[in-house]
């Protein structure tokens, strides 16, 4: 996947998604959930748990990573990687935030 | 090649032991037949008290379950009782006509209670407590309640008599002696232990030698030789065991005692062994697991060629009575060449006493505090001197400094091979290969892995030594467990610091208690929420984001990522309007499955997220409110019929289910709650397994409480008798509130129970009206805020965004 082959979309506002939360975006072929941290960082990764599809979009969120709702996996929001014994990552997409927050693919 | 055959009579623990062994050493060494007069597989006996007091199942106690004997080709005849052996032949015969013949023959037919020949001895209802099918009989009579009387107040009749106390009985025990376990204990610890008895309401008569038995078609009473008169409908006798050593006898083997056997095990025939409680090895016979795990170790290696002796076995005792804490071993009696060391701490209720003679510890008994238990037991064993640490030896192992002395080099010495957990035969190499291997680094995964003191826990101490051991500083036995990674505090002490330092929200606990991340994890989050919610009800606002899933939307997620939806059906009862309105609902939505739950209502399941907020408008109309099945808060209370319907009904059990189901849902409680209502003491509502339950007495309400039916089985306990309804919602709701205030995060109300004793939780709710009633006027503040239904809330829109995307993107017209 080259940089050049990616467009920026425009996916909402950053205050539609709650601190320490997510929201989701649908794409037609996936679900890609936007993380907001504490510190307003930005994230986005597949809805998809690397463990057995759990939708990360409803786990908590804390520091930089989600427990996924299903089976307590830990996900890191910017690697999409499965934290600590467990072994696994989900896609990942680059956001950038202009006042708003966009997600590409 | 034709195998030589190993016939063993006898399929109790001893045996079971013999032939794991055996099989390690010497897979398909022999064609094995075992004959057993039980009609079952081997269990483990010394859990049969637990199963007495509901603690356990039988299930739980298998140790060699159907799989094994076919894994390793070993026939069993079960209920097959041996009847003869004949010694020229090679063969044995049992009582239902089975001949085998054999190469070898090992004798493992345990003991045989002794039963006092005393006038009506053989009324039903006399019983002895040895096997399982003792313990049936004993339950079976314990179900209508009733009297119990146990003689004898050894470790068997303990045990018998407070688990019969746990199932309801009035239990008397008659003892001979003056003090009891008189054989295990000095008087001063089996005074401690009479009076913690005492107080768990059992009655205990010393000094009392049974005349008779009195009934006349079945047991009706025990009169003792001073006249005296005792009612019960169970006699248990545990005055002592028997080796049984008869068909050993009548073949011919030598027997004195029990049969005797040299240091091979091997009897007066050269083709037979006696293993287990009837054999009798230099004099003694041993009626404890341990040294029979010794001996049976000894005879699996004569059995596959080898010269194994064994040397006879010093023993140690602990009684299994859920609550007291006793260990005891050795030689305790006074005497001109001993010396002892004591200690007492009247208030913590322990009593230490350690034996010297010639520096070295020969006895040891300890009440309240047996941490030290194996420690001394190992000192004793191996005879080391204890001159140097004789000053703080009192204090246990974990006052012992320096290199010389570290009691861990004794264990670290150890071979890989040494039994650390006698119960479950656990070797050291064992549990250090997996401690290692599978990165363990608390009791609990030890436990859970290896199953090193899961049993009866008495060699603890040495598991967490060899923890120690293995990991190092990173092991500490004595740390709280903290809550998380987070934070180095437990539980209790972030409770009690959130009262303490009035500390009212996440952000102000993280920083005054110098949390280790920035904004916690997903156990710390909803931990410190729900603390936070629960100690300051109207002042606190929940944190929405460190909720579960469940908690946020009020539905429980499901593993393909849609919900289910569980609407309250007010104690269990419901109507045609109400299962309308869910078919309803269920069309209209589409809804894939429905099903009865286990907790008297109606499940709907694999709803999709953004269709929630429509289905439960829709539920609404109808009346329903949602019967947060997700939460940490009251889900259920299951109600029988009673006085409505049921002829033997005798208070309104559904009414006061509905009523208490109506006042108490909303207010978060650290776990789950769940309770029942059952109109008489038959107990359809299922109430004594419930964290709350009341059975329906004619005399009023009989309030249970700590019960556990899901990871664990435990009956509940009783908490008392309130004679009206009111007087049972307020005594409940109180419990519930104190269950609120101390309860860690997760811990279900037995467990709670466990940790802060159940006579506290009695005297506070029972006895002590100021008290209960604080609790019960915090509940009733705290139910302001939280009773408010989630699910209308929602429909009314809040937390609109859960429910719905954030965006919906075109992509194929982006690209
Ligand atoms: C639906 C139901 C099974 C059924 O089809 O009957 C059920 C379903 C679940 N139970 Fe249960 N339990 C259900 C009755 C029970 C019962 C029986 C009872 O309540 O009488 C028990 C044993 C009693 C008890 O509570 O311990 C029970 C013991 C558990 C446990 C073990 C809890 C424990 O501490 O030992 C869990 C796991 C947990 O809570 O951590 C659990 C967890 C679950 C979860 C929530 C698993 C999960 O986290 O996803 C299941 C949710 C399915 C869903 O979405 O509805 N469920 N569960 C029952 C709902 C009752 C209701 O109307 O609310
Ligand atoms: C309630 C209870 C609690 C106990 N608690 C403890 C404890 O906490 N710690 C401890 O160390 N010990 C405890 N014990 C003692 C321990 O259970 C025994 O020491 C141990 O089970 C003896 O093992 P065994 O193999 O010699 O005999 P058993 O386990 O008694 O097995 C003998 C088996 O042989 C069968 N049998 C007998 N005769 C024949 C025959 N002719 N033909 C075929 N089968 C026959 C019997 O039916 C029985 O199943 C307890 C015992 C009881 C009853
Ligand atoms: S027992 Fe309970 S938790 Fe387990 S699968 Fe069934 S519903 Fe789920
Ligand atoms: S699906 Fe995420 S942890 Fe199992």
């Amino acid at each position: 996947m080259n940089t050049h082959m990616k467009s920026w979309f425009d996916v909402g506002s950053i205050s539609d998604i709650p601190r320490r939360g997510a929201r989701c975006v649908k794409t037609g072929t996936m679900t890609v959930a936007v993380f907001r941290t504490a510190d307003d960082k930005v994230f986005a990764l597949e809805d998809k748990c690397p463990h057995r599809n759990g939708p990360l979009s409803q786990g908590i969120v804390h520091d930089g990573c989600v427990t996924c709702p299903l089976h307590n996996w830990v996900i890191s929001l910017e690697t999409g990687r499965a934290q600590g014994a467990d072994e696994g990552a989900t896609l990942s997409f680059p956001v950038r935030l202009e006042g708003i927050a966009s997600s590409c693919r | 090649m034709s195998r030589e055959k190993l016939v063993v009579i006898g399929n109790g623990m001893a045996p079971g032991r013999m032939l794991e062994e055996l099989f390690e050493k010497a897979p398909g060494l022999y064609d094995v037949t075992i004959f057993n007069a039980e009609p079952r597989v081997n269990y483990d006996r010394i859990m049969l008290s637990p199963v007495l007091s509901g603690e356990k199942a039988y299930e739980d106690i298998i140790i060699h379950g159907d799989d094994w004997y076919r894994d390793h080709g070993v026939t069993l005849h079960r209920g097959a009782r041996v009847s003869g052996i004949d010694r020229v032949a090679k063969t044995v015969t049992a009582e239902n006509g089975i001949t085998v013949s054999y190469d070898r023959l090992v004798i493992a037919t345990g003991s045989l209670p002794f039963i006092i020949p005393v006038p009506g001895h053989q009324l039903p209802g006399v019983l002895a407590y040895r096997d399982l099918d003792d313990v049936e009989k004993m339950l079976d009579i314990a179900k209508n309640k009733g009297k119990a009387i146990v003689i004898g107040a050894g470790l068997l009749g303990l045990e018998a008599a407070y688990g019969l106390k746990r199932q309801g009985m009035d239990v008397t025990v008659v003892h001979l002696m003056p003090t009891i376990m008189e054989r295990q204990l000095d008087p001063a610890a089996a005074y401690l232990l009479e009076k913690a008895l005492t107080e768990r309401g059992i009655n205990i008569i010393t000094k009392a030698d049974t005349k008779a038995i009195l009934g006349t078609t079945r047991v009706e009473g025990v009169e003792l030789k001073d006249g005296r008169i005792l009612d019960g409908d169970m006699v248990v006798m545990a005055v002592g065991i028997r080796p049984a050593s008869a068909l050993a006898k009548e073949a011919g083997v030598a027997v004195n005692r029990g049969i005797v056997v040299d240091d091979g095990m091997m009897t007066s025939d050269p083709s037979i062994y006696a293993l287990g409680e009837c054999a009798e090895h230099r004099g003694t016979c041993y009626g404890l697991v341990a040294p029979l795990y010794e001996s049976a170790r000894v005879l699996a290696d004569r059995l596959c060629g080898g010269s194994g002796e064994y040397g006879g076995s010093v023993v140690n005792t602990k009684l299994k009575v859920t609550g007291i804490n006793l260990f005891s071993a050795g030689d305790f009696a006074e005497g001109d060449d001993r010396e002892e060391i004591v200690l007492r701490d009247a208030t913590a209720g322990v009593y230490k006493r350690l034996v010297l003679k010639n520096d070295r510890i020969i006895g040891a008994v300890l009440y309240g505090e047996t941490a030290d238990g194996p420690w001394y037991f190992d000192l004793m064993k191996r005879s080391v001197p204890v001159t140097e640490m004789r000053d703080t030896l009192i204090f246990g192992q974990s006052y012992q400094g320096g290199t010389t002395l570290d009691p861990r080099a004794a264990v670290a010495a150890l071979p890989a091979e040494a039994e650390i957990c006698g119960c479950n035969g656990v070797c050291k190499g064992k549990i250090v290969d997996t401690i290692s291997a599978k990165g363990l680094t608390t009791l609990d995964d030890v436990r859970a892995h290896t199953k090193a003191s899961a049993s009866c826990g008495s060699c603890t101490g040495l598991v967490e030594q060899l923890m120690s051991i293995t990991l190092g500083d990173a092991f500490n036995p004595h740390a709280v467990k903290p809550m998380c990674g987070c934070t180095d505090l437990g539980h209790s002490d972030v409770r009690r610091l959130i009262m303490a330092k009035q500390l009212k929200t996440i952000p102000a606990v993280m920083q005054e208690l110098e949390w280790k991340t920035s904004c916690g994890c997903a156990k710390c989050r909803p931990a410190l929420n729900y603390y936070l919610v629960c100690d300051w009800p109207d002042e606190y606002a929940d944190d929405y984001q460190s909720r579960f899933i469940n908690e946020r939307v009020h539905a429980n997620i499901q593993k393909d990522g849609t919900y289910s939806v569980v609407p309250r059906m007010w104690g269990g009862m419901t109507s045609s309007s109400e299962l309308r309105a869910i078919a309803d609902v269920v069309d209209k939505f589409e809804i894939p499955a429905v099903k009865v739950t286990g907790g008297q209502r109606i499940d709907m399941l694999g709803i999709r997220k953004e269709d929630l907020p429509a289905v439960w408008a829709d539920l609404g109309k109808a009346g329903f409110v949602s019967g947060q099945a997700y939460a940490k808060g009251l889900r259920t209370v299951k109600t029988c019929v009673g006085t409505d319907w049921c002829r033997f009904g005798t208070q309104d059990s559904t009414g006061l289910g509905i009523r208490i189901e109506k006042f108490m849902w909303g207010s978060w409680t650290p776990a789950k709650l769940k309770m029942g209502v059952s109109g008489c003491p038959r107990n359809c509502a299922e109430a004594t397994c419930k964290d709350i339950g009341v059975i329906c007495v004619d005399s009023g309400f009989e309030i249970h409480f700590a019960g556990a039916a899901g990871l664990d089985i435990k009956g509940t306990e009783v908490l008392g008798l309130v004679k009206t309804e009111d007087e049972a919602l307020e005594y409940i709701v109180a419990l519930t509130q104190m269950y609120r205030e101390q309860g860690h995060y997760l811990e279900r109300i037995y467990k709670w129970a466990k940790r802060t004793g159940l006579d506290e939780i009695r005297r506070q709710i029972m006895t002590d009206t100021e008290k209960r009633q604080g609790y019960y006027e915090r509940f009733v503040l705290s139910q302001k805020v939280a009773q408010v239904d989630p699910w209308s809330e929602r429909v009314s829109g809040k937390d609109k965004h859960e429910f719905k995307p954030m965006s919906e993107l075109k992509l194929e017209a982006a690209e």
